[in-house]
């Protein structure tokens, strides 16, 4: 399998503290290691708890290309949250964007307090499935509760990435990363996580 | 993030953050002193580094503020080491004080090395302000270099020890946040053996620099030698063709920005694009070479115009003096936020008449009508547990007593969070780090004037030993009328918890002594009052208190570590807490969820009461003194 697009424009996005900078970088390691030049652009700092973060990954057989991806630039966005990938496609989208999201939903701060109002979810869904060539959403969160451990809905997502089969990694990879990766007493719990992910979509 | 091999492993190909790129061309260098004062985006080279530091013979540490980090670094360099010193831009200022002084001394006869690493960040994303440290280097007669992408920031760095110790100087490497938080693919080199340093002091070259005119010369001689390096660098590229009529001028960021937006409207072969990655002393005469051909010149950097008003000057009374350099100056690019590849092709696109396709019109509507209907932000608030909340709410109640008319000073950290609009708002001024007791002398003086309003000022404990002490002894030499809170969590909380002198243990993790806040402040002669925050009355209480005593100044130290510190040493929750669902008004009320803000608690949408998420709830307590009809209550967890 190769990239649709060279440059390919990908995007791991979430809400700080759900894990998207471990996946973003688990990918590139993978895709590194299969020859694609690579740069990840993330910025990390007070946004980190609660707040919107993203990473971006530049993937190319050409050359480097910069961290920053251009405006309306994205080929693939994943995301831990699905208001997060509204937010990503109003400065990435375009008609061709493919998205992959998390149902679960993390309630802003201002919401909480019932200051602001989150947007009615089946609308939201509807509206991402608009701006989407093709949107797939995953009950990630929902996996890794019954698998006991909401930590993994990252890996659960990563998952999903994989059987949707929209980046040239294989299960494989993943496998040998994380084994060389995370401590060995989380392995069998992050492969479980991992299975279940692929499973939601095939 | 640990230096993952690769399937290339035998190429040594490894994939690293920006700031990790910069300790493994240090450490290949065979740096053997590190030192640095923790921020935004600079904070992990001293990190990794430490990581190193028992294994390879290295003195990391992290000094409570830039200056003491440089001076310590500049030491070492005398006593014949390989030195580092790393810091934000905004540390810079603080280190300026010693290092304009260096670069006219030298580093003396030692053989010793001095890299001083600045991290800028264009567009603030975690910063007070983007200022460009660039300018400095010209100020203190240092020179400086710019890597354009991770992999050359591991060779630029190595080649910056060089380069410091064949012209016995300090060399500035710039860094930017989209360089030391972007990762990608580094070959590296080879480490050399680990060795402990062999430390000879010898003052006698380095000497004071009361001869401040002698060496001002000496330090213009050594600048124009390392000129004559820049101007054939192999770190300057150029890229495109020879007869280029368009040039594009680009350093650090600017230079992939520039790259792809060429790329994106075709004109890699008719538009040439000079990388400089030396910046000053400024290779004037690679620029006028450059230059000649041209018909135009569009320069591409972040954040201010220095290359642009270099190149400006470089061309000055040549013959391509006439040719215009277009940029910021010109509002081809505009002065403020980082080069993003959006900016590269405005600016290509209004000198070429070349567009990109983008997104088009129906999808581009569509977007953002749905967007204006539906995007809420995701306020910054303080973590579950924090005890800043609590103090900010104290504060507000104190405040509130006195009719509202305190002035509050505010400082650095991630109390600083309060300004935004999940915090309580309280603070009136906020810069530097250490303004918040500065601002406040000048304050507390003012009843001299006719103005008599209580001054708070605000700081947390590594703020503390960073900066504010030289400004509290003025104070209350001084006389200055204000309290001075420190927030004292434990922790150098807002960069990743590096080691502070208040927290008993060093950068590599050793014990250190420990210094006390409240004693130190106790020994400066002043009344000291401690509290804890989430006892919210007792709290207020206090704070009252030293507002009322009214003359001089008065210290109140609120003191409960950092939840993420109490995380780590204590997975237990201290209590759990509940809402009693019968007595809880709810809407009528809402004091907890929609004035306290604690991101655990929030209104049911099916009760209309309040409710704790029990997964985000760390337990603290400190709902339960600020629900006014006792409707939260905690019970002790068993251990
Ligand atoms: S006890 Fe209350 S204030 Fe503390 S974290 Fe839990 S909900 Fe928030
Ligand atoms: S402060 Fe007390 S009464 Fe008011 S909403 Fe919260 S729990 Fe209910």
């Amino acid at each position: 399998m190769s990239l649709a697009t060279d440059p390919y424009n990908l995007i791991v996005c979430g809400v700080g503290g759900q894990g998207n900078i471990l996946i973003a970088r688990l990918i590139g390691r993978i895709l590194a290691e299969n020859g694609y030049h690579l740069a990840i652009g993330e910025t990390f700092g007070a946004a980190q708890r609660g707040g919107s973060v993203f990473s971006s990954l530049r993937i190319s057989k050409k050359h480097a290309y910069g961290p920053l991806i251009p405006k309306g630039g994205a080929n693939l966005i994943v995301s831990l949250e699905p208001l997060e990938t509204l937010r990503l496609l109003s400065n990435f989208g375009n008609e061709n964007v493919v998205t992959l999201s998390n149902t679960q939903t993390a309630m802003p701060v201002g919401v909480l307090a019932g200051r602001a109002e989150y947007p009615d979810v089946d609308k939201l869904r509807r509206a991402i499935q608009e701006l989407s060539a093709k949107a797939l959403f995953t009950p990630a969160t929902d996996i890794a509760v019954e698998l006991g451990a909401p930590i993994v809905s990252n890996i659960v997502l990563l998952g999903a990435l994989l059987g949707a089969k929209l980046l040239p990694i294989s299960e494989e990879e993943v496998k040998q990363d994380m084994a060389s990766t995370f401590p060995p007493s989380k392995l069998e719990l992050n492969y479980q996580a991992l299975q279940r992910g692929i499973e939601t979509v095939a | 993030m640990s230096e993952q091999k690769t399937k290339t492993a035998e190429t040594q190909k490894v994939f690293l953050l920006g700031n990790e790129a910069l300790v493994r061309g240090a450490l290949e260098a065979g740096v053997d002193y590190a030192s640095a004062y923790p921020g935004t985006p600079s904070s992990e080279i001293i990190e990794r580094l430490s990581h190193e530091a028992k294994k390879r013979g290295i003195h990391v540490e992290w000094s409570s503020n830039e200056k003491v980090a440089c001076e310590g670094a500049g030491a070492a360099a005398v006593a014949g080491l390989g030195s580092l010193a790393a810091m934000k831009n905004a540390g810079l200022a603080v280190a300026l004080d010693f290092l304009t002084h260096c670069s006219l001394t030298g580093l003396g006869d030692q053989g010793g090395s001095m890299v001083v690493v600045v991290c800028d960040d264009p567009d603030a994303h975690s910063s007070g302000d983007e200022t460009d440290s660039r300018w400095q280097a010209r100020f203190a007669y240092a020179p400086m270099l710019e890597p354009t992408n991770v992999a050359e920031a591991r060779e630029m760095i190595r080649y910056c020890f060089d380069l410091s110790r064949e012209y016995d100087c300090y060399v500035f490497l710039r860094s930017y946040t989209r360089l030391s938080h972007g990762s990608s693919i580094v070959e590296l080199g080879p480490l050399p053996e680990a060795k402990k340093g062999q430390a000879h002091p010898d003052c006698s070259a380095a000497v004071n620099p009361y001869l401040g005119k002698v060496h001002h010369v000496m330090a213009l001689e050594r600048l124009a030698k390392i000129k004559e390096v820049f101007e054939t660098s192999k770190f300057n590229e150029y890229f495109g063709p020879e007869d280029a009529e368009l040039l594009v001028i680009a350093s650090g960021n600017g230079v992939s920005c520039g790259r792809e937006a060429l790329e994106m409207l075709g004109l890699e072969d008719q538009v040439g694009l000079l990388k400089l990655a030396t910046l000053w002393p400024f290779p004037t005469e690679l620029v006028r070479a450059r230059a000649k051909q041209a018909k135009q010149i569009l320069v591409l950097e972040e954040v201010d115009p220095v290359v642009e008003v270099l190149v400006k000057d470089a061309l000055n009374g040549t013959e391509a003096a006439s040719v215009p350099v277009l940029g910021k100056e010109s509002g081809h690019v505009p002065m403020a936020g980082e080069i993003t590849p959006d900016r590269a092709l405005d600016a290509l696109g209004k000198l070429t008449g070349k567009t990109h396709q983008g997104p088009g019109e129906a999808y581009q509507a569509k977007l953002k009508q749905i967007t204006d209907e539906m995007l809420i932000s995701r306020g910054l608030t303080w973590c579950p547990g924090c005890p800043h909340r609590a103090s900010f709410w104290a504060l507000d109640k104190a405040v509130k007593a006195e009719g509202g008319e305190v002035y509050v000073t505010g400082d650095i950290g991630c109390y600083t969070l309060d300004v935004f609009p999940e915090g309580k708002c309280q603070m009136n001024m906020l810069h530097a780090m250490g303004s918040s007791i500065g601002l406040a002398s000048g304050l507390g003086q003012m009843h001299k004037f006719g103005w008599d309003k209580p001054v708070v000022s605000i700081c947390g404990d590594s703020t503390f030993y960073h900066a504010v002490l030289p400004g509290l002894v003025s104070a209350i030499y001084n006389q200055a009328n204000l309290v001075h809170v420190v927030l004292d969590n434990s922790a150098t909380a807002m960069t990743g918890f590096q080691a502070h002198a208040g927290v008993g243990y060093n950068a590599m993790g050793e014990a250190a002594p420990k210094i006390d806040v409240v004693k130190l402040c106790e020994a400066l002669g002043v009344p000291v009052t401690v509290a804890d925050p989430f006892d919210i009355r007792g709290a207020t209480k206090a704070l009252r208190g030293v507002m009322a005593e009214g003359q001089g100044v008065r210290i109140l130290v609120l003191r409960r570590a950092c939840e993420l510190v109490r995380m780590k040493a204590d997975k237990n929750k201290p209590y759990k807490v509940v809402v009693n669902q019968d007595k809880c008004k709810g809407e009528e009320c809402g004091t907890c969820y929609s004035k306290f803000r604690c991101p655990a608690l929030l209104k049911d949408p099916v009760t209309g009461k309040a409710s704790i998420r029990e997964d985000a709830c760390p337990g603290c307590g400190a709902c339960a003194s600020v629900c006014p009809f006792k409707a939260i209550e905690i019970q002790e967890v068993a251990k």
